[in-house]
Formats: C-alpha cells, structure tokens, sequence
C-alpha cells in the first residue's frame, strides 16, 4: 500500500499501485483480483477524487508512454495513454503540429486528458481533447478490448470521452494533431472594470482570436479582472530560451494561500497585468501553463489542502450567476488565488459526462479550512442548480449527488456503459458504485 | 566510412535504457542495436523512437541474458557487420528483498540476472574492443552496490560484483582507448519502482538519461545519477558500522 493524493491534496489514503507499462499485458493486470476494483490514474493531476480509490487498486499509467505511429501528412498521431501532453506538444511543434486544444497543464496523460474532456483557452473554436481523437483502445477488466471512435462503436466513444475512466482502461489513442506556424503567439492583454465589460470583451473577441481567458479578482464583487487573448504568430520562428522549472520545495505547515495574502496578491497581480496591458508576444508555454514552471505549487495549500471549484452556468443567466457567486465569496471571505472566467463556445461535447457546455466557466481555488469552505461551497452549489449549470467532475471532490445527476442529464445512458471492475472515490460518492 | 555511431543497448526495455535510447536518436548520426528477451516490447520501443525521430537507424535483436554462448554469439554477431562504438548493459531486475529472503530460487535469479549476466556481456565487449582498440563499455550498476544494507542486500550484491568487475576491467584498459564506464543511479521514479513508498520523489529516468549519456561521452569512470548520491554514498560506505547497524535503510 502507497499514500496517494490528488492534485488537492485532500487525502493521503494508502492504495495497491499496479504499474503498467507494457501495453499488451494490461488486460492480464487489471482483472479483478479477490473481488478488489481498480481505477487508472496517470500524472495525479486531477484536484478532487475522479482517480482515486483507496484501499483498492490503482492502475499507475504513466508507464505507458510510447508513440505508436505518426503520419507526417495527415497529422494523426496513434500513442499510449500515459504519453504526457508536454512530449506531444515539444516533440512536434517544432515538426509544423500541435495538440489542437490542451489543458492549463501539460503535465497530464493523454488517458487523463480523454477521461475528463479537458479543455483550453480556444473552446469556443476547436471544442474540447474528445473532439480530436479518432480512435481510443479500451481494454475491459473482463478481458474485453473495445476499438471506438467518432465512426466506430460510437456509443462507447461517447461515454468513454468524459467519463471518467469507468468505463475500461484507456490504453491508446488516436490524436488528429493541428497544424501549427510555430510555438509563439501574439498576445494582447485588456483589464475590465465589471463582468459587462468581461462579456462584451469576450463576445467580441471569440470571432477573431484563438484563444482567450480571464483571470477575474474575486476579492471584489465588482467583477473587475484582466482579460487575455492570443492568435499563432506566423513570424518569429526562433527557439526560446527554456528556464528551469521550479519546484514548491516543501509544504508549509499552513496554507501560504490565506486572508493575509490573498487581498495584496489579487491587487498586485491585477495591477502588475494592468500595467502589462496592451499587445505582446508570448511563447505557448509561459501562455497555456503558468503553472507548470512551478511544479507541485499545490503544496503551497499547506497539509490541508485545497478544493477547486469549477461551475459552467448558461449564457443567458451568466451575467448574473457569476456576480452573485463573485458575491458570495466575497462575503465568506474565503478568497480564490486563481480565479479564471472564459465563455465556452456553443459546441456540443461529445461525451455523455462531458464537462463543457455552452455558457460561461469560472474555475476556482480555495484552501481547505473544513466547515467553513463547505458551507460556502454548498452555496456556490445553490446558484449553479438555480442557473442549470453544472460542476466539473475532475475538479470535484464534494459536490452533492444530486447537482451531479441535474447537471449531467445522460447520467443514465452513461452507466450501462460502465466497468464492472472499475470504481473510483468519485463514482462511489457520485454513482453509487 | 561509416560515420553513424553504432551504439548497442543491452536491456532497451527498461526505463533509463529506453530514456538514453530516446537521447541518443534525438542526437542524430547514430545506429541503435536494441538487444532484450521479449521481440514485442523491443518493437514498442523501436517503433516509439522512430516516431520520435524518424530518421535514425534502428535494429532490434532477441537474445538469452544468462547463457553464455548465447552472450557471446550475438556480440560476436554484432561486430561481425563492424565495429560498435558504445556498449550500454542496463538490463535487471529489482526483486523485492523480503520475497529474496524466503526463496533462494529469487536469490539465485537476482544475483544472475543483475551481477553475472551484465559481466559476461561487458567481457564479451570487451574480447572484441581490445581486439580493434576502439570502444566505450557503460555497465548500469547501483548505488545498492556501493555498502550492503538490509533493505537490498541481495540486489546490491550482485550490483557490488559488477563494481569490482568494472574496476577490474577499468584498470586492465587504462592509457588504452577502450573506456569503461561504471554508472551508479540512485533511486530512479521507473514503472520498476512506481509502487515504492516516496518514489515521486525519486530521479526521473530522463534526468538519469542524460547524466549517464554525457558521463560515457567525457569517458568517466564512475557516474552517480544524479551526482548527489556520490555524496550521500561516500557518506554511507564511512559510516562505522555502530552507527550503521542501528538505521533502517
């Protein structure tokens, strides 16, 4: 048995660890033994409990990390599911082609990023990571492999993009890579004084830009933030100077992130962008994971951890749902550090448990302080039931079962396609097995 | 005149060799001989590399890793087409000490597998780089070598044999132009090691990679990866044994 946490490091429970690592012998390794259920889990960068099963099996599929095949012409790259997004992206961009949509974190599976539908900064252009596969090989805990895709066994696509990792092991894939002129984007930076500001720069925006976000600072209900927006730049080819990453040394024994830093930091940050507004040029990197130059910056949560708490409500009550969470916040006086509004575009996702709809997204981080974060979670709840939104699954790791099922009305359909072998934390405290 | 470095992996399923394999096409200008037991994992990993980079060359070739006219036989074999320039031996297996404890059958295998095989592998290098007076050998050994302790000490015996091995062979081919290269990873994050308790922390094989592949570049004789466990282990192997006996390591 080995402690394992998610990225929020909200519990430190001892699992049986099956390494994978050869991908014909998984069939052989997942079988349920005496009775004992497995869940696959890939980098752990998942915040909530989507892959965690403690006192069961967890089939560790950062071993899986072979490239299988790539055709230069059409871009179709076929790979194991433990490849991380960061060797897809390094290893060809420089070759003319990128991962059409990625995460805010490259240091995820491919596995991981089709389990849980991830998304970017260009949702409203290129939809979600399931739009892009053409193919996934699913190997069953009965022995059972399952070859689905967007024009095979296409139920099975549907709730395997999304869901979870419940319904078999996600062993390959095929990726349409998108061409790409090179690994640098011309960028602009705008500040918005309220969430009208916000949504007409957004609207605006989607026509023209590729990507765009918005770091918003809940310490005010205002709604005042920095809005970003970025296009390839066809121009500049040179490679950039790549700086060591750095790492979050130790954990504080209590959260770094708390009432005495956050006012000063969000005026800070919200400032220093301030001053940075106006036109710039970034490499993907720094543009789409920040984060990533600190590795394992989760630590600075402290030994409690953190919950992540990101809610898509639809566009016609955006406006109001997002202030009045902004409202609520503020009134908690549990601040978010990170606090990220985007508009996602009016594709459909593919995935039955897909995650994003058609609406506006805010992503946000608190530090773990019991009871007092639940009841303003369980708040937060209330406004995105009232607004027919719904929560992301692998950010989760306490939404209530029932806002669960109103938000994913094809929960039903999902679960005939489920692994009977396969149960993660989540599913148990979501689906009930 | 052939100017691809014609490099011959040893064990190219394990983590660390695949890493260096992965390294060492991404240089360009090199052959790639990947030598294990199992025909599909080595294709998974040639094909992987191809992918990765398309133009290098590359070979693959099952052999027994215990018999020695099977060793001999496919080096020979090997310098038969012409001349290798770096021998990497980086096969074993990391058994679990409690489970050698109660077989001596898991005794046995470890010792073979991680101290007499790669030794007879460096020998037989070794007949043919003497012959032609050009070559590296890098043999994978461990910092579990380095001071026997009761958490590994059947793995770490087998890897100290390969330690006095490779001196042995270090001094027979000093001010010659065959080098020998002891390698001494420490604790490296592999599928080998995923389910050990604080293996997140451990080095990751991409690092070990690339301290072992400019180590055998600048012919070093002794590469700890990463550097610190030389260090740790000088530390160790001089701690006097009143001291020793009573940690748990």
């Amino acid at each position: 048995m080995k402690a394992i946490s998610s990225w929020g490091r909200l519990s430190h429970e001892g699992h049986n660890v099956i390494p994978l690592s050869d991908r014909h012998h998984v069939a052989k390794l997942i079988q349920i033994q005496e009775g004992r259920v497995g869940i696959a889990h890939g980098m752990g960068r998942s915040y909530g409990d989507v892959a965690l099963n403690p006192n069961g099996q967890l089939w560790l599929t950062t071993g899986l990390n072979h490239l299988i095949h790539f055709n230069e012409h059409t871009g179709r790259l076929r790979c194991e599911a433990g490849v991380l997004l960061r060797d897809i992206q390094r290893l060809f961009i420089p070759r003319g082609w990128a991962l059409p949509v990625t995460p805010g974190s490259q240091m995820v599976t491919v596995g991981g990023a089709i389990a849980n539908d991830v998304h970017g900064k260009n949702h409203h252009l290129l939809g979600s990571f399931g739009d892009h596969i053409q193919g996934i090989k699913l190997v069953r805990t009965d022995g059972t492999v399952i070859i689905c895709g967007p024009l095979e066994n296409t139920e099975w696509f549907a709730a395997t993009v999304g869901g979870l990792g419940l319904t078999g092991l996600i062993v390959e894939a095929e990726i349409q890579l998108r061409p790409t002129v090179g690994p640098w984007l011309d960028t602009e930076t705008i500040s918005y004084a309220n969430l009208s500001e916000f949504f007409d720069l957004a609207d605006s925006s989607e026509k023209d830009w590729e990507h765009t976000v918005s770091w918003i600072d809940c310490m005010s209900n205002k709604g005042q933030g920095i809005f970003k927006r970025a296009n390839p730049n066809k121009d500049l080819k040179e490679a950039p100077k790549m700086k060591a990453e750095k790492k979050m040394p130790f954990v504080p024994p209590i959260s770094l992130v708390n009432s005495l830093t956050l006012r000063p930091f969000n005026f800070a940050y919200r400032n220093f962008q301030k001053y940075k507004a106006g036109f710039g040029i970034a490499h993907y990197e720094p543009f789409f994971y920040p984060l990533d130059k600190l590795l394992e910056w989760n630590r600075m949560y402290g030994p409690k951890g953190f919950y992540q708490y990101q809610s898509v409500i639809p566009r016609n009550v955006g406006q109001d749902g997002t202030q009045a969470m902004l409202k609520e916040i503020e009134k908690s006086g549990e601040g978010s550090f990170l606090a990220v509004l985007k508009t996602f575009g009016n594709k459909e996702s593919i995935g039955m448990l897909s995650f994003p709809e058609p609406g506006v997204t805010l992503a946000l981080d608190f530090p773990n302080h019991g009871s007092r974060t639940h009841k303003l979670l369980d708040r937060l709840d209330t406004i995105v039931k009232e607004a027919k939104g719904r929560i992301y699954a692998a950010k989760d790791a306490r939404m209530p079962r029932e806002l669960f099922e109103a938000g994913y009305p094809k929960l039903n359909e999902f679960i005939k396609y489920r692994d009977a072998g396969i149960s993660s934390s989540l599913s148990r405290r979501l689906l009930g097995s | 005149m052939n100017t691809l470095k014609r490099i011959v992996i040893i064990g190219a399923t394990s983590s660390i060799a695949e890493h260096c394999a992965r390294i060492w096409a991404q240089q360009g200008l090199v052959e790639l001989i990947l030598v294990g037991r199992d025909q599909k994992k080595l294709e998974v990993v040639s094909a992987d590399l191809l992918v990765r980079s398309p133009n290098t060359k590359i070979e693959i070739a099952t052999t027994d890793f215990i018999d020695p006219n099977a060793i001999q036989k496919i080096v020979d074999s090997l310098f038969a087409i012409s001349p290798i320039d770096i021998a990497l031996i980086a096969h074993g297996t990391l058994p679990d000490q409690k489970n050698c404890q109660n077989s001596l059958a898991l005794n046995f295998n470890t010792l073979e597998i991680n101290g007499i095989s790669p030794v007879l592998y460096a020998e037989a290098f070794a007949q043919h780089m003497a012959k032609i007076k050009h070559g590296s050998i890098a043999i994978i050994g461990s910092v579990a070598g380095d001071r026997g302790r009761k958490s590994n000490y059947v793995y770490g015996a087998a890897k100290g044999l390969v330690t006095r091995y490779a001196q042995g062979l270090q001094h027979r081919f000093a001010g010659t132009r065959v080098s020998v290269t002891l390698i001494k990873p420490g604790p490296t994050n592999t599928p080998m090691t995923a389910a050990m308790k604080g293996s997140e922390n451990f080095a990751s094989p991409e690092d070990v990679a690339k301290t072992i592949i400019s180590g055998i570049e600048s012919k070093k004789a002794v590469i700890y990866a990463p550097a610190k466990w030389r260090l740790i282990m000088m530390a160790i192997q001089h701690l006097p044994s009143f001291i020793f006996n009573k940690m748990n390591i």
